[in-house]
């Protein structure tokens, strides 16, 4: 991965990341290199979230998810990208966020989505109170290959 | 660099977070207060975090941390201006700020510090 724009999705194949894929009506790229990038992913995801016309509640916690999903990107897997993309599905709407980095990857998914557990040095809570804040959520790790976490918020 | 201002009332310091915060400043901010703290001799930390629309896992950890290192100096501190969407999202994260005293706002976080604004 040289540049933001090259990053292919296509090496993850999680039902999540192409279930919807014909629906996406947007697909926004955005780099997660850096503190502010984190930052910039928040800015940009409470703007669709409003777009969307969530709930204040249902906004923060997508908000948040997507805080501590872009954290880790950041963290453990070396900076990477986020994609949001808007989807309708039948007559609901919702917000797909995938963030995808080319690191190490994640050896013990189910581990890793226990609470309390952390490998960073962080509360251990990133991944499975994520879980909790979103509709749907999907990890695609490889070892040496990278991870994919996708999350969809959905407009009920 | 930026930096978030850290006002001095009597033997307290009041702290209001306005800005969307990126790690680093976070960091930043735990530092000055706990070296205003000792600097200014202050028995008290008030921090206001009502324009805040987002608490996620690291500004939880370093209002914690604060928390922590203020009781250690001699100092207690009220976290103040939680908003409900912030609250409830906090809580199903896991994150209950454990060993945080919390208010609804400044004046009733001063109180809790056992001061008046008279």
């Amino acid at each position: 991965m040289d540049t933001d724009g090259t990053f292919d999705l296509g090496q993850f194949n999680s039902p999540l990341l192409t279930r919807y894929a014909g629906s996406a009506d947007l697909h926004q790229v955005l780099p997660l290199r850096g503190d502010e990038h984190v930052v910039n992913v928040r800015k940009h995801v409470r703007e669709h979230a409003l777009e969307l016309k969530l709930s204040l509640v249902d906004q923060t916690k997508l908000v948040t998810a997507a805080s501590e999903l872009a954290r880790n990107t950041l963290k453990y897997g070396g900076g990477g990208v986020v994609v949001l993309e808007r989807l309708t599905d039948g007559l609901r709407k919702g917000l797909r966020l995938v963030f995808a980095d080319t690191g190490p990857g994640i050896v013990d998914i189910e581990l890793a989505l226990r609470d309390g557990y952390t490998s960073g040095g962080g509360l251990g809570l990133g991944l499975g109170g994520t879980k909790r804040l979103v509709d749907d959520f999907v990890i695609d790790s490889r070892p040496q290959e990278g991870t994919a976490v996708a999350i969809i918020k959905w407009k009920i | 660099m930026d930096r978030i201002p850290i006002l001095r009332i009597g033997d307290l310091l009041l702290v209001t977070i306005q800005v969307d915060m990126h790690d680093r400043l976070a960091m930043t901010l735990q530092d000055d207060l706990t070296e205003r703290i000792v600097r200014d001799r202050a028995k008290g930390v008030l921090i206001d975090i009502s324009a805040l629309d987002l608490v996620d896992s690291f500004i939880g950890r370093m209002i914690s941390n604060t928390a922590a290192m203020a009781r250690v100096l001699d100092a207690q501190t009220v976290l103040v201006g939680m908003q409900p969407a912030v609250a409830i999202t906090l809580v199903e994260l896991g994150l209950t700020l454990p060993g945080v005293k919390t208010a609804l706002n400044v004046e009733k976080g001063m109180q809790l510090l056992g001061k008046s604004y008279s």
